[in-house]
């Protein structure tokens, strides 16, 4: 599936197959918001409005240290402080 | 020792000096040790932290302090939410072994107030599900019986608190994940509106939806909890500014007169008759309180599921994108980066997350954009525009929470489609942003509970309160 790719996912023959199915009869179920004459209205990506969520005022634009670097990278795979290390990125 | 502690009772124990902080995590600890591996509710334990707290607050006890809102309160997180130096796994093998270097802030507000953390529930992966059998961890046993699910996603922070394993607890609610398994379980379980209780913190699976919330053992325990967690935070720009009131104060007002829409539409097929027949008995119970009963349309109902479950997956396939083992969580090794990405989210992710983040990327992917995903955001818009029309006549909304009781394990898990398909009564207030809280409201058989949902307006999280105290006080739990 061209959607697995797009999405990084190893997915097995078995597991194909399966979610294959699944999927187009979710997506069959889904279509049923085209019975729905929507040319006039305004997508609703976020329920709150801007004046329902902004401060007053903002802080002062000063650094606030955040010193987590080095718990942080005790949490990752292949840590080499400051870095994480991660197989090659550019291939040749 | 009392079974079931409320936070009242636990103050006045602690002030009188019948127990002490320690003394009461202790035996929570002692119940848990006997009951978890039967419940499977909790993945991990925090005794040290737990210990600390209680002995913070026994303390204060003996210097004769004033004790916080909360003082030696146990309660238990779901496992989606961020606690410093305790593992968070979010019910996924892709994050094992993952422990955060910060608080949520929910929880940060918790233990300011003297909550005691007793450890992390389960939960379905991700918080995608609806009956805690999409844990990578094994399933939660409902407590009221136990070949049953308890709902989910929460399934494991309602069940500790219906089986008096925390007195309190957070869970999170995207498309009905708090009120589900609240009513399942049989507990009071409320989400606030969208914005009320702040996100920082919580691991996020659909941003525009995800909200935390309480279950506990009675109304004016999870009005007590909401007040302590809600509240603007600067680390999160979605929360709202709007003051939160004292709530506990706010249930104390009479509901007589409050007019309570009942949907027709959500009264057709599909329901269980054990479920119609309490439901009804409710709204019964809520006249003969004064509530004036009002017919109310909400045209779009029906185009709720397929609404949600575009933005969700959405936004689900967006925030997962995240976990690729370069930084933290499972890494599954190949000699190329794409090779690494494939491999680890192939073996860490479970069968639903997969199957919602192939459907987020595809209707979120060049050429279906336009028809899938904007057109889910304005049929949202339509289904907000349902509600707010709804509470120009009506101060709440009454439902039933789920159209079933609760189903036996493995009873649902082979059509996911009809398992989307129970969301219908919770998840039209997740796509609009108002609050809803399921009350307990009888039982079926004399053993499954069965929930009755009350959606405000936005911010009107007093009101509902108001109406599920009143509620319980009349012995709505007993019908």
């Amino acid at each position: 599936m061209r959607v697995a790719e797009l999405a990084y996912l190893d997915l097995s023959e078995t597991e194909l197959e399966t979610y294959r199915a699944q999927v187009d009869e979710i997506l069959e179920y889904i279509g049923k918001l085209n019975e729905l004459d929507t040319a006039n209205v305004l997508p609703m990506a976020q329920v709150l409005t801007d004046e329902q969520t902004a401060d007053a005022t903002l802080r002062d634009d000063v650094v606030i240290p955040c010193s987590t670097a080095a718990e942080i990278l005790k949490q990752a795979p292949d840590p080499e402080p400051p870095f994480f290390r991660v197989p090659k990125v550019i291939e040749r | 020792m009392t079974t079931h502690w409320t936070i009242d009772g636990v103050k006045e124990a602690l002030s009188a000096k019948k127990i002490s902080a320690r003394e009461l995590a202790t035996d929570f600890y002692e119940r848990i040790e006997a009951r978890n591996v039967e419940l499977n509710a909790y993945l991990a334990l925090s005794p040290e932290r737990a210990y600390a707290q209680a002995d913070r607050i026994d303390s204060l006890v003996a210097a004769g302090k004033p004790l916080p809102a909360l003082a030696g309160v146990p309660v238990a997180l779901k496992d989606v939410l961020s606690t410093r130096g305790i593992t968070t796994t979010c019910g996924s093998k892709i994050l094992e072994h993952y422990v955060p270097p910060y608080d949520a802030t929910a929880v940060t507000r918790l233990e300011d107030a003297g909550a005691v953390i007793l450890g992390k529930t389960n939960c379905d992966e991700f918080a995608m599900g609806s009956s805690n059998e999409n844990s990578a961890y094994g399933p939660v046993k409902n407590p009221a019986a136990l070949d049953r699910v308890p709902g989910g996603s929460s399934g494991g922070s309602a069940a500790v608190v219906a089986a008096g394993l925390a007195v309190a607890s957070l869970g999170t609610d995207t498309g009905g994940s708090i009120r589900q398994p609240g009513a399942l379980c049989g507990i009071p379980a409320m989400m606030g509106s969208y914005g009320r209780v702040s996100r920082y913190g919580l691991i996020a699976f659909a941003s525009s939806l995800d909200r935390i919330g309480p279950f506990a053992n009675r109304v004016k325990d999870v009005a007590r909890i909401l007040q302590t967690i809600a509240g603007r935070d600067a680390n999160d720009s979605t929360s709202a500014t709007a003051p939160v009131p004292t709530y506990t104060d706010e249930i104390q007002r009479s509901v007589k007169g409050l007019r309570m829409g009942i949907p027709r539409d959500y009264f057709g097929e599909g329901m269980d008759s054990g479920v119609r027949d309490k439901v009804e008995k409710g709204i019964e119970l809520l006249k003969r309180l004064g509530c004036q009963p009002v017919d109310i349309r909400m045209p779009h109902t029906d185009y709720a599921i397929a609404t949600y479950y575009i933005i969700a997956t959405a936004e689900a396939s967006s925030n997962l994108a995240r976990y690729d083992g370069v930084r933290y969580g499972l890494r599954v090794d190949d000699p190329t980066l794409i090779g690494m990405y494939r491999k680890t989210r192939g073996a860490g992710f479970g069968a639903e997350v997969k199957r919602r983040i192939v459907l987020g990327t595809y209707v979120l992917s060049a050429g279906y954009y336009d028809a899938y995903y904007i057109k889910g955001q304005k049929v949202r818009a339509l289904i907000a525009q349902d509600l707010r029309d709804a509470f120009t006549k009506v101060d709440a909304i009454v439902t039933p929470t789920s159209p079933v009781a609760a189903f036996k394990l493995g009873e649902r898990t082979s059509d996911p489609l009809q398992m989307y398909l129970a969301d219908i009564y919770t998840v039209t207030g997740s796509l609009a942003g108002v609050p809803g809280i399921s009350v307990p409201c009888g039982k079926i058989c004399g053993e499954l509970p069965v929930g009755l949902q009350l959606f405000g307006p936005p911010f009107g999280e007093s009101r509902i309160l108001q109406l599920a105290h009143a509620f319980e006080q009349a012995g709505g739990g007993s019908l």
